[in-house]
């Protein structure tokens, strides 16, 4: 299989190291526990493991077997048939981190054209080479932040809306730091949009953390926001779906610092979950603290153009227990498929996609509004989600939206006890007209019973 | 030479992907000032996409070109099938949110997953979540400041890290809020116990282990040391990315490590992607289940004669929390699942046995011509100096780039920090021995020039796509986007 040796080599390699058999090379294991007998299934051949691993795929009913409506942080896009294909290069997916550039070229510009491809999505200046998801960049953020002030700024404002599990993770992050972590309280105004987190920011504050589309799938202009955050010197984070900004205006261009995201939408499969692509997009006043890693053009001893991982001494292998952060391995092939994915789309392409999600979740949202007892619970602008107030409690909804082979929205109240049938759908390109449609009819049948 | 850059091959007006006409009234765009202006993409058809990322894939060196030693990396064969497998349509068009009735399949695999890793490694719980072994690292050293918190001890504060250890380690220290505190390693490159008694006291968190170390050395007193540990109150994390060496040999949890983490891109063969994702599970000790981070996969409702049990995610009684979103790589640990599926426990034990020969192999024909700091049987890996007495002025560093003229990744090199001018080689079970002897020859020959045509070494390499990169001016300069800044960086 995958050990090519044959016995008579085997051989001839114990003779020329000098020991008789291949247990003398295991001399140093403790001889109480050396050899352990493993309770494990015994070896199957490929065939064999092709159609086990198929059971178990099979025994998922996915969105391909239904129709969804769910998102609440990973969303369906369709993939371009070229971006698996170009994956599927082993010399790229068969690749280490491009320690040596010499013979990395090709790993390094494809991190350099996704440095810039993100940051002119965001409109932030210095993009690294990517963190794991979305919510350990927010615990990066907020980490990075506190060093910025030397930890003499405890207090982080983070916004209600900012996905839960970002505000779970990061907690999770930094619970051996003393911080001050307010804004996103039981009591929080879920309805005060940005200015309800105005008052918090004192200037013991590090940074302000807010999401575009927040949670509920609101699109805020938070230049107000920032305003308000830089005269208290605070910096200002801005939680990113970079689909929505094929059509809305960059955090960029409203005054955040740093923009972090979940870059799954870009070209990555929704794969149960991971593993999807961490954005993490600095100004550049801060290039030098940002933590992962970054790839800078130079010029090799020929005179042409190369690339080469930089900074490296902000790093855990250079600096230890002083680095920005301990990340080593990153999420480099998303960070791939998202480069050419985006290429792909283009300038024009991107904007498309972004219009046909924004259209269908308006068709949608507005259709479902008409219905008898459901209604949008925000008045707000919003991209391709958005929070339908239901009649009765959600999971109710969507056991019988189950039955017609509808995966409903997110229940919100499973993070939010205050927002009880609250529901939140999203949108996007690869739901029909005929979909949305019947989703309104199995709602408005529910709303009956 | 060099490929242009993707925005450099921009023709604007292109488009690779097209998407269809709205099938519904298109609804009215919000106020201008919402709507951005511009949005600076590059424009290209579908084929200079895919003749740009062929371009540059041909500049890579990767696995499926040939031996890749890198030291503490375990760069295997990833098998085929395992790509296949991540695929499945049935796994890949999964979203993690699901209702958990129309995700069992996912979930039957993870919670089997779980348990294999128990069994391979030893310990009582398992979680998939971790995104990478630095993130496990994460993971268990929160749960050994959880672990004393939730005994109301917290006076300890500090976490021993051996100095061999890889960077990782200390940085997740201190990250996680400890004071780090190095422990040396002794003659034979163990961690040194005189050493280590002297600093354990009562503020001591826990230690950080590899085992089979950054040297590839087993610690001939691994039970003592941990033995010592314990009794001054402190824990036990077991770093496990040289779990290559190790299975069916001997389980990290019977020897009494508290926790460790896994990666599955190093020893279940899941490719490295150039630099990702990886995977890095969790396994601990029964005092420390509760404390796994949330959620586990766990079985919520009991199998019954007709029914499968019902599988779910729950929240361990004192988790430390949630570390990132949703629950883990899952599409790596398919990838891992395919992969010991494959083996059983025959299968592994001959992979960690295969990698301890080749390792072992390869040292016996180039030891008389390297300088070998320790003298001992290496497990999966080894670390040499690349330095000569003899020779003036070639390092380490030249003998790994001049490998690349013989089409040859190079070895890790200036880590483990402990050996001077290191480089430590990694060659994996997957090689075979007609490869092992070829690079050893090579080896040999670099060694020979080394001392006849030092310069070849020196402005090495030669044949490469690209010479020596300038390092400093990137740097200085600092030109990370094609968007030239208005201003330099400062
Ligand atoms: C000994 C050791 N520990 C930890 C790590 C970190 O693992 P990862 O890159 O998966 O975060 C590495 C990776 O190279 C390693 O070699």
């Amino acid at each position: 299989m995958f050990t090519p040796h044959t016995e008579t080599e085997k051989k001839e390699m114990l003779n020329a190291i000098g020991v008789q058999k291949l247990a003398d090379l295991f001399q140093d294991v403790p001889a109480k526990y050396r050899f352990p007998h493993l309770n494990l299934p015994d070896p199957l051949t490929e065939m064999e493991v092709a159609a086990e691993v198929g059971h178990f795929a099979s025994a998922n009913e996915s969105t391909r077997d239904l129709v969804s409506f769910l998102g609440a942080g990973a969303y369906h896009h369709y993939i371009p048939a070229a971006v698996d294909s170009l994956l599927r290069r082993g010399e790229f997916f068969t690749a280490y981190t491009p320690y040596q550039p010499e013979i990395s070229q090709g790993t390094l510009q494809a991190i350099f054209e996704y440095q810039s491809l993100i940051a002119a999505l965001t409109g932030m200046d210095v993009s690294n080479a990517s963190h794991y998801d979305g919510a350990t960049a927010a615990a990066e953020a907020v980490i990075m932040a506190y060093h910025n002030f030397r930890g003499k700024r405890p207090r982080m404002v983070l916004s209600p809306s900012l996905n839960p599990q970002y505000r779970a993770t990061l907690r999770t992050y930094t619970q051996g730091y003393n911080l001050d972590l307010v804004g996103d309280g039981k009591d929080a105004d879920l309805f005060a949009g940005p200015d309800g987190l105005i008052s918090l920011i004192d200037n013991n504050t590090a940074l302000v953390m807010v999401q575009y589309p927040d949670f509920f799938g609101r699109v805020y202009d938070y230049t107000q926001l920032a305003k308000k955050a830089h005269e208290m010197g605070a910096l200002v984070c801005v939680a990113i779906n970079p689909t929505a900004l094929g059509l809305f205006k960059s955090p960029g261009e409203m005054g955040a610092d740093i923009v972090i995201g979940e870059g799954q939408p870009l070209g990555i499969p929704l794969s149960f979950g991971g593993p999807y692509l961490g954005i993490f997009a600095v100004r550049k006043e801060f290039a030098r603290k940002i933590s992962g890693r970054l790839v800078g053009e130079s010029v090799d001893s020929r005179g042409n153009r190369a690339f080469v991982l930089t900074l490296t001494a902000r790093e855990q292998h250079i600096r230890r227990e002083k680095a920005s952060s301990n990340i080593c391995s990153n999420q480099g092939l998303m960070a791939l498929a998202s480069t050419i994915y985006m290429s792909l789309l283009g300038k024009q392409g991107f904007r498309q996609m972004a219009e046909l999600c924004y259209h269908k979740a308006h068709y949608a949202a507005e259709k479902l509004a008409a219905i008898p007892g459901y209604s949008l619970c925000f008045n707000s602008i919003y991209f391709h989600e958005f929070v339908v107030c239901c009649p009765k409690p959600v999971a109710e909804i969507n056991e019988h939206l189950l039955e017609h082979g509808i995966i409903g929205g997110f229940d919100l109240s499973e993070e939010y006890p205050s927002l009880p049938n609250h529901m939140l759908l999203a949108v996007t390109e690869m739901n029909s007209r005929e979909e949305i449609d019947l989703l309104c009819e199995v709602l408005a049948e529910v709303s009956h019973e | 030479m060099s490929e242009k850059t993707i925005f450099e091959l921009s023709s604007p007006g292109r488009q690779g992907v097209r998407f269809p006409a709205p099938d519904v009234t298109p609804a009215e765009l919000p106020d201008e000032s919402l709507i951005r202006a511009d949005l600076p993409l590059p424009e290209l058809a579908e084929v200079d996409v895919i003749r740009h990322f062929t371009a540059l894939s041909k500049l890579n060196y990767c696995v499926d070109s040939g031996l890749y030693p890198l030291g503490s990396c375990t760069m295997k064969y990833n098998p085929r099938i395992n790509e296949d497998m991540a695929r499945l349509p049935g796994f890949a068009f999964t979203h993690p949110l699901q209702p958990i009735e129309t995700i069992q399949g996912s979930l039957a695999l993870m919670f089997q997953m779980q348990e294999w890793l128990k069994e391979i490694s030893g310990f009582e719980g398992v979680t998939l979540e971790p995104a990478a072994g630095a993130q496990g690292e994460l993971v268990g050293v929160l749960i050994i400041r959880a672990y004393h918190q939730s005994r109301g001890d917290t006076k300890r504060t500090k976490i021993l890290i051996p100095d061999s250890a890889h960077g990782t380690n200390p940085a997740t220290s201190a990250m996680s809020g400890f004071e780090v505190l190095p422990v040396p390693s002794d003659a034979r490159g163990n961690v040194d116990l005189e050493a280590l008694k002297a600093v354990c006291d009562d503020t001591l968190a826990g230690l950080m282990l590899t085992n089979p170390n950054t040297l590839g050395l087993f610690d001939e007193h691994v039970l003592e040391l941990i033995d010592i540990v314990h009794k001054a109150g402190g824990l036990v994390y077991g770093d496990g990315a040289n779990l290559n060496a190790i299975m069916g040999v001997v389980r990290p949890g019977d020897l009494g490590i508290d926790v460790m983490h896994f990666n599955l891109h190093k020893t279940f063969s899941t490719p490295h992607g150039g630099g990702g994702p990886g995977s890095g599970p969790v396994g601990v000790a029964k005092h420390l289940v509760d404390f796994l981070p949330d959620p586990v996969v766990g079985i919520i409702e009991d199998a019954t004669e007709e029914m499968p049990p019902l599988y779910g995610f729950v929240t361990p009684a004192k988790t430390i929390g949630r570390i990132k979103s949703f629950a883990g790589h899952f599409g790596v640990i398919v990838r891992a699942y395919t992969y010991v599926l494959m083996h059983g426990a025959e299968g592994l034990r001959d992979i960690s046995e295969m990698a301890v020969l080749n390792a072992n192999y390869l040292l016996s024909k180039i030891r008389h011509a390297y300088t070998l700091p320790y003298n001992r049987t290496c497990m999966h890996e080894f670390v040499l100096e690349g330095v000569w007495p003899d020779v003036a002025d070639v390092h380490a560093l030249d003998i790994a780039k001049r490998l690349m003229d013989y089409d040859y990744h190079p070895p890790t090199n200036y880590f483990p920090l402990i050996v001077h001018e290191a480089l430590m080689i990694e060659p994996t079970e997957t090689e075979s021995k007609q490869t092992l002897d070829a690079f050893a020859e090579t080896l040999l020959k670099i060694a020979e020039e080394a001392h006849t045509t030092p310069e070849l070494l020196k402005e090495a390499p030669h044949k490469t796509p690209i010479g020596r990169v300038d390092e400093v001016r990137a740097a200085r300069d600092l030109v990370l986007c094609c968007w030239i800044p208005e201003e330099p960086v400062k």
